[in-house]
């Protein structure tokens, strides 16, 4: 190789060096979009990295996203060993078996940001970004006893068996523990609109009897609607979902009586979450600490506040 | 020997000896289920109930008649689910498509129903023709489409949801909900491909190739059956009872998304041994599968109307009896 060539090479070299050292690389490893609610995390991830990447050229966002907690993990190394991440921003798929993970990556130097699922370990985040599950519970429940004047007759579905639908289920239950409701019966429905479809026939065939149903969960709201209608029921009582999924809070904003109100659990916390680690590099505003968002009652007063028409939740 | 000096049994031993009880087993499972499901709660036998899981088992049991074909040429098809995904995905995006040209919405309709067979018929010949002429198992063949399918309905959903035009729904709904006759027209759908099924698998030489082909593959070739395309075709045949399940499944809910099927491939497959079909091939038939489909649904129907059982048990009681199911007919495994 000609000496002016390798002089070339080596300049090149030290300059792309240079650029890259410049550069912060924050990774954002997020369970794939399986459902609704994480189809909305992907959706406000991709929007966030456009919006950060234009505002401040020095970043750089890598998005990866996983279908079990052991890709999860896999994701991680490589997040770590090719990207060389300054920063990692991590909605974990399940908390326990992603806290070593999470936590050899702390040990490399990175800033690690948590979003939603707390890992099994304290210490281990710079920065913790969630929902409240027992807020969204209780919120629920609140909305339900004031409907229905602390007293009827409710059923329950409920989502995939963890950490999260437990929460939920616990703060609900307490509220109307207080209450004369009656909790006909629980099921799980697993935040899918097909298993909602079903428990709630079930329970339409189950109970002559029902004055409100809380799916939830706004996928499981729609298949609990639908089978309301099957059953010709729908003037009897009216269906709780939560999350906060655009076609529920246009229905709630047209004032729909079946479904008078939702409860937000905002897939756009990812955004926040990636926002705050994004000023951590950007400037020297204080980030440091635990974020939890609100999870606030939606009424037809408020809905257009909360109204995504673009976001595919 | 004291074997020589036993007494001839008696002639209605000999009748009783004859009866292929193991034949039966999956129907005595279905009728202990029916008795327990009506001893739990007095609106089980309604027949808004019996209706209600008759048409829930219809997808899962058109599907399976397919794969009773499918298993009984001695493949497996675990692409079942996804690929109802991603049919139900493709079908509601075109029709939204369609519905954007001020077209009639039942003509929507039609051209949806018509796309997804031709796609559902496409979607086995690829599975089938790679199996059988790129040689590789079908297990992993299925694999792969199954993850495939199932990113594509993700990505055509964009992470969200396909919902269908509200228009099109509206005339397309009744196809799910309504009944001809009192029936639900699910059920009529799905006793249709169920008979269809049986005659294909018990009445023609198609069938007897399928099912010499689960036996013995190397000794069916020797006689001149043309193995590759009799096992293409059985995924042919899958495929189009996939998309038979989607066309009865859209109008449900109007909506497919990358959670849309997930498991069905299990369901699916877990009715068809259940309804006494040999999962290494060569041996089965449709009726077993059907009442295999219709057994999956009422477990999932008797634990939803009662509070005995615990709802995180659900899963473990469901194990429980599809596995007590399939020991009542373990002899046949020998087959």
């Amino acid at each position: 190789m000609p000496r002016m060539t390798r002089i070339l090479f080596a300049t090149i070299a030290l300059a792309l060096g240079f650029a890259l050292a410049q550069t912060t690389v924050i990774g954002v490893s997020i369970p794939a979009a399986t459902h609704g609610w994480t189809g909305g995390v992907n959706w406000w991830a991709a929007e966030t990295k456009t919006r950060l990447e234009a505002a401040y050229p020095d970043l750089q966002i890598i998005i990866n996203t996983a279908g079990s907690a052991a890709e999860q993990a896999d994701d991680l190394e490589d997040l770590i060993a090719i990207h060389q991440i300054d920063a990692l921003v991590i909605l974990p798929f399940e908390s326990d078996p992603l806290t070593e993970p999470v936590a050899s990556v702390k040990d490399r130097g990175v800033f690690v940001t948590v979003v939603d699922r707390g890992l099994a370990r304290e210490g281990i985040e710079d920065i913790y970004v969630a929902g409240d599950n027992f807020a969204m519970g209780r919120v629920s429940g609140e909305f339900i006893s004031e409907m229905l004047g602390g007293e009827g007759k409710i059923v329950v579905l409920r989502g995939i068996p963890t950490v999260i639908d437990n929460q939920r289920v616990e703060a609900f239950m307490e509220v109307i523990a207080d209450t004369n409701i009656e909790v006909l019966d629980s099921r799980h429905a697993n935040w899918n609109r097909d298993d909602g479809f079903e428990v709630m026939q079930d329970f339409l065939t189950r109970f002559p009897e029902i004055d409100a149903v809380w799916a939830q969960d706004d996928d499981i709201a729609i298949g609990v609607i639908e089978a309301l209608a099957q059953a010709g029921r729908t003037e009897e009582m009216f269906v709780l979902g939560g999350a906060g999924m655009k076609e529920m809070i246009a229905r709630v904003m047209e004032g729909d009586r079946l479904v008078p109100a939702n409860v937000l659990y905002p897939p756009a916390m990812i955004a926040t979450a990636m926002e705050v680690t994004a000023l951590r590099f950007v400037s020297s505003v204080p980030t440091l600490g635990t974020y939890i968002l609100d999870s606030p009652l939606i009424t037809p007063e408020n809905a257009a506040d909360y109204y995504f028409p673009d976001s595919p939740f | 020997m004291a074997r020589v000096e036993r007494a001839p049994r008696p002639v209605w031993r000999e009748q009783l000896a004859r009866v292929p009880w193991q034949q039966l087993t999956p129907l005595l499972g279905l009728v202990f289920l029916l008795v327990i499901g009506s001893m739990l709660h007095p609106a089980f036998l309604s027949q808004t109930n019996l209706f209600n899981v008759l048409t829930r088992s219809a997808f899962i049991g058109i599907i399976a008649v397919g794969g009773t074909f499918v298993i009984i040429a001695g493949g497996i098809d675990l692409s079942v689910g996804s690929m109802a995904a991603f049919l139900a995905g493709a079908m509601i995006l075109l029709m939204n498509v369609l519905a954007g040209n001020d077209m009639a919405p039942l003509t929507i309709v039609l051209l949806g129903v018509g796309m997804v067979l031709v796609a559902g018929l496409l979607a086995g010949a690829a599975n089938g023709l790679v199996i059988t002429r790129g040689r590789i198992e079908a297990f992993i063949v299925t694999l792969g489409t199954l993850g495939i399918f199932r990113s594509l309905v993700t990505y055509l959903a964009d992470g969200g949801t396909i919902s269908l035009n509200f228009q099109v729904r509206a005339v397309y709904r009744p196809v799910f909900f309504d009944s001809f006759l009192g029936i639900p027209i699910p059920v009529w759908v799905f006793a249709i491909v169920a008979i269809l099924g049986a005659i294909l698998l018990h009445r023609t030489r198609f069938g007897r190739y399928v099912r010499a082909i689960g036996s013995n593959q190397e000794v069916a070739r020797y006689a001149s059956v043309r193995v590759e395309r009799i096992r293409t075709l059985t995924y042919v045949i899958q495929g189009v009872c996939v998309a038979i399940a989607v066309i009865l499944y859209v109008p449900r809910l109007g909506s497919a998304s990358g959670s849309t099927g997930i498991l069905w491939e299990l369901e699916a497959i877990a009715a068809v041994i259940i309804g006494g079909t040999a999962l290494k091939g060569g041996y089965g038939h449709i009726w077993g599968t059907v009442v295999g489909a219709i057994m999956l649904s009422l477990i999932g129907n008797v634990l939803n109307l009662t509070t005995a059982i615990s709802e995180y048990l659900n899963g473990a009681v469901q194990g429980l009896i599809i596995i007590a199911a399939v020991f009542l007919q373990r002899g046949r495994s020998g087959r």
